[in-house]
């Protein structure tokens, strides 16, 4: 393992030192190796987008599915993993959190990143501020999700959110999508869930200023149409003045012609239901974060067919006297009303890797286990438009897969290989290191 | 900014919801044991996982005057008795929860370093909605304890989640009474946002600010509870001797529950994270004669297991929780593992609602962190919980004689796609599922008729109160409740 000198180092260091400074940032995750070809044999293969395969091959090259079947060839001088008895999946994509911005968020203020100052900042990218080598991003990764979609929060336009695979050792080598969706936060509201810089709904943007923040939003807006159409107009008649290049107002053109959607944090009916108006009013194609009420307005998100990625699956129901299981059942629900969805772990970063098991106890209370599975692979991907890249094992594909002894939304299931755009990724994390270190320590 | 109390959250609590929670925990006592003897109840045919000897297939279970009256093959119910068919699911032990802040209206008497002299018992509320919740989890007994602002904390209790019954029926008799320590940051306070001043360092608000001060409180208290037992045992034994006109000590209540951890009759159960607070705490121990039971968190206890195990305490720890803070930051989820095969009595506890409510799941990770047996996470939920709290005679496990303190599963318990089907606290049914559905729609027309009065109270002007509760698990950064000290 690559790491094991410095974890050595770190621990030599953690016999004399206080605590504090053992608090070593980033040095945990191994690199991944290369894009080679790899064949895994005989194994249960759940493509998700398709039946399964009950004893199958898959087949990886060049960062790509290549083949998946039951009688696929093995090509010559592929690497090849016996898969007897274990289960192949697609990788999971975490939607909700602030993977590689933000590290330790009480008490180690330099380790959070993720939320700029003022309330308009949709010129700011995640892509630029995640830290590949974050050990939370290690620990996510080992349990089978592969890709994430990591959000800045804070103000009002919090900035664009990146879809990254958890593993590579740049932005740019991690980046699938580096600007995947805009964060918003619609001012005036009780506060939706969101890290640290009071994203969501209200807070700061409210309570800071006498101009209403929501309607310098929909000022911003209209400046961006105009600053849109303006160039659009001198491209095409060049005899007309050239407009002055506006870095903030060309950043939301994407936004607002609709090429790139709003992730609005959104827990109560009412938040949700203005969220959605807002994005009718202005053209902007909105995803849901939170959606905590959304089993309540099944029928209004069905009809303004708006997707709602769910982060209260584990928490307690909003009110005392709803039913003891309002939020586990919700995934059922909404599954039940054809609201599209998917399900976030709903957890700071650390904790991000419970997300199968959120999906599972949806799976418990009434979503069915095939649904449970999608809700973490393939309709994430498809609600963010990404589903021709992700979510399912299918050939051209990326290559994000995780081989397990088990049902991946178990808790109890260990994961036997990962691959992460066709590179194998070793299993090793912050954790296994002061593991190995610790255990057998008299 | 310090967030509400649990006290404050209360107190604004709309008359409508306080009426309702009213209702339901009413409803629930008329069913109650005070109303009518509870009936035995025979389990049939289940997977019955007993936790300290074994899982039996296609077994029996009888409850009866609020014990397990037997574990068996082909069982036949007794007169009166409910029979309830099994097949297919499984029956464990109730769950034990070492570390809770349920149904209590406080958490902390922050404003001193020593508030030994005040006591959970007091706060407990029986009528909060959290009670059910936590049994439709399958947890049945909780360690309700303070938070961690203070070095020495108040005196904690064990209780039994007796939904529907007086406040009275909650403690466990035999449950020796606790008290809570914390060591480390929560104490320090250098993590408040409230002190935290942009650009500057951070000021401490209160005496210790630092874990030297912290072993400094700690001495310094058991010095003088032990002068004041000294003084006590004095004039103990010369009213023994017949001597005359003696004017007893005064008595002192911050002292007088020290004094009890002293003779070992109260257990230290100490909210701690890194190696050297914990180690720490227990050779200030050996010192001045105190043992520590249990170290609650104990996040870095892996770093110290054998040290742990000579003391004989007890860890109580989180299954996968790190990183929301400096001290959580080398938290391992092997912990557990480590913890264990060093010969220490660990357990996973919530320290949330929302989380009590699915100790299980965390019990099933400890598999695949470490590899532990099922019987072994299983234990770390149950039995492990008793021996912690000193009732491992009366639960934890499946054992004739025991407290009939019993969870029936829609499979295995330690699968995330099982859910609690009933749970039995003394033999009495306090959550059933099916029971729980067939009352939803009357639910909502009480909720409906209320609304509509409170409407009528207000001229006309209700609202939905959809009011957040604002201790859901999962959204709360910092597990251990600090931001509620």
């Amino acid at each position: 393992m690559r790491c094991s000198l410095r974890v050595v180092a770190a621990l030599a260091v953690l016999a004399s030192a206080p605590a504090a400074l053992t608090a070593q940032l980033g040095s945990y995750n191994p690199r991944p190796g290369p894009q080679g070809t790899f064949a895994i044999r005989n194994a249960h293969i759940v493509t998700v987008s398709g039946p399964d395969i009950a004893n199958g091959t898959v087949v990886i090259s060049g960062g790509k599915i290549t083949a998946v079947g039951a009688g696929v060839a093995v090509p010559g001088g592929a690497t090849i993993i016996d898969g007897t008895g274990l289960m192949v999946y697609p990788g999971m994509m975490e939607t909700a959190n602030s993977l590689g911005l933000a590290e330790i968020t009480e008490g180690a203020n330099a380790t959070v990143d993720d939320a700029e100052v003022g309330q308009f900042n949709p010129n700011v990218h995640a892509f630029f501020g995640i830290d590949p080598h974050s050990a939370e991003i290690g620990v996510t990764r080992v349990v089978g999700i592969t890709h994430a979609v990591s959000r800045p929060t804070g103000g009002v336009l919090s900035g664009q959110a990146a879809l990254i695979n958890l593993a590579g050792d740049t932005p740019p080598q991690m980046a699938v999508t580096r600007d995947i969706a805009m964060a918003l936060s619609l001012p005036g509201g009780r506060g939706g869930r969101g890290g640290g810089g009071g994203g969501g709904f209200g807070g700061a943007a409210a309570a800071t200023t006498r101009e209403n923040p929501m309607d310098s939003l929909r000022a911003l807006l209209h400046n961006a149409d105009a600053y849109a159409k303006a160039w659009d107009a001198y491209n095409k008649d060049k005899t007309l003045p050239r407009p002055e290049h506006s870095v903030v107002l060309e950043s939301l053109v994407p936004l607002i012609q609709g090429k790139m959607p709003a992730l609005i944090p959104a827990d109560a009916a009412a938040e949700m239901r203005t969220a959605v108006t807002f994005g009718e009013e202005n053209k902007i194609k909105v995803i849901l974060v939170g959606g905590r009420d959304a089993w309540r307005i099944t029928d209004f998100l069905k009809q303004h067919d708006t997707p709602v990625i769910l982060t209260s699956v584990m928490t307690l129901p909003s009110r005392e006297d709803d039913p003891y299981d309002a939020n586990y059942s919700a995934p059922a629900k909404l599954a039940a009303a054809g609201v599209r969805f998917a399900i976030a772990a709903g957890e700071p970063n650390p904790d991000l890797r419970n997300l199968p098991y959120v999906a599972g106890m949806a799976a418990a209370f009434g979503l069915s286990k095939d649904d449970a599975i999608k809700s973490v692979t393939l309709w994430p991907a498809q609600i963010f438009g990404i589903d021709n890249k992700l979510g399912s094992i299918q050939v051209g594909k990326m290559a994000n897969i995780v081989v397990t002894d088990g049902n991946l939304l178990e808790a109890r299931t260990n994961t036997k290989y990962l691959f992460i755009d066709g590179r194998q990724v070793p299993l090793d994390t912050k954790h296994t290191a002061l593991y190995d270190e610790f255990k057998n320590r008299p | 900014m310090i967030r509400l109390t649990h006290a404050e959250v209360a107190m604004r609590q709309s008359v409508l919801l306080a009426a309702l929670v009213a209702v339901g925990a009413s409803a629930a006592y008329a069913q109650g044991t005070a109303a009518k003897p509870v009936p035995a109840t025979l389990i049939k045919n289940a997977t019955v996982m007993t936790v300290t000897h074994g899982t039996m297939a296609n077994t029996d279970v009888l409850l009866e005057n609020g014990k397990i009256a037997r574990i068996g093959k082909g069982l036949s119910a007794p007169a009166g008795a409910v029979t309830i068919d099994a097949t297919g699911k499984y029956v464990t032990p109730g769950i034990i929860d070492p570390h809770s802040h349920s149904m209590i209206d406080a958490v902390n008497e922050g404003s001193k370093s020593v508030t030994s002299m005040v006591n959970m018992r007091d706060v407990l509320n029986p009528t909060s909605p959290i009670i059910y919740k936590e049994l439709a989890g399958g947890t049945t007994t909780i360690n309700v304890l303070h938070g961690s602002a203070n070095t020495i904390g108040g005196q904690v209790l064990t209780v039994k989640l007796k939904w529907g019954h007086p406040v009275e029926d909650f403690p466990m008799p035999s449950a020796p009474p606790g008290i809570k320590f914390a060591l480390g940051e929560n104490v320090t306070q250098k993590n408040d946002a409230q002190v935290i001043v942009q650009g500057q360092a951070a000021r401490a608000k209160r005496y210790p600010s630092t874990r030297m001060g912290q072993e400094e409180i700690i001495r310094d208290a058991f010095t003088r509870a032990k002068d004041y037992k000294a003084e006590w045992d004095d004039y103990n034994a010369r009213v023994a001797k017949g001597e005359k006109d003696l004017v007893a000590p005064r008595r002192d209540l911050e002292l007088e529950p020290l004094v009890e951890v002293l003779e070992g009759k109260r257990y230290i159960h100490s909210h701690s994270y890194r190696a050297d607070e914990m180690l720490m705490l227990l050779e200030l121990g050996d010192e001045l004669g105190f043992h520590v039971q249990t170290l609650q968190h104990g996040l870095e206890g892996y770093k110290i297991a054998s040290e742990i195990a000579k003391h004989g305490t007890g860890l109580s720890t989180f299954a996968d929780m790190w990183g929301y803070k400096i001290e959580a930051y080398d938290a391992i989820p092997y912990n557990v593992a480590i913890a264990m095969r060093h010969g220490v009595i660990t357990t996973i506890n919530s320290d949330d609602d929302g989380r009590a409510r699915r100790l299980n799941i965390d019990a099933a990770k400890l598999m695949r962190y470490g590899g532990l047996t099922e019987d072994e996470a299983m234990k770390t939920i149950t039995i492990n919980g008793a021996i912690q709290l000193g009732v491992d005679k009366k639960i934890g496990s499946l054992d004739t004689g025991k407290d009939a303190d019993v969870v029936i599963w829609t499979g295995d318990p330690l699968s995330v796609f099982s859910r609690v089907e009933s749970t039995f606290v003394d033999g009495e049914m306090l959550f059933d599922r099916q029971k729980d559905l067939a009352n939803r729609d009357d639910m909502e027309k009480q909720r409906a008729e209320l609304e509509k009065e409170d409407a009528a109270m207000n001229g006309g002007a209700a609202t939905g109160r959809g009011r957040g509760n604002g201790n859901g698990g999962g959204t709360t950064s910092n597990p251990d409740h600090q931001e509620i000290r």
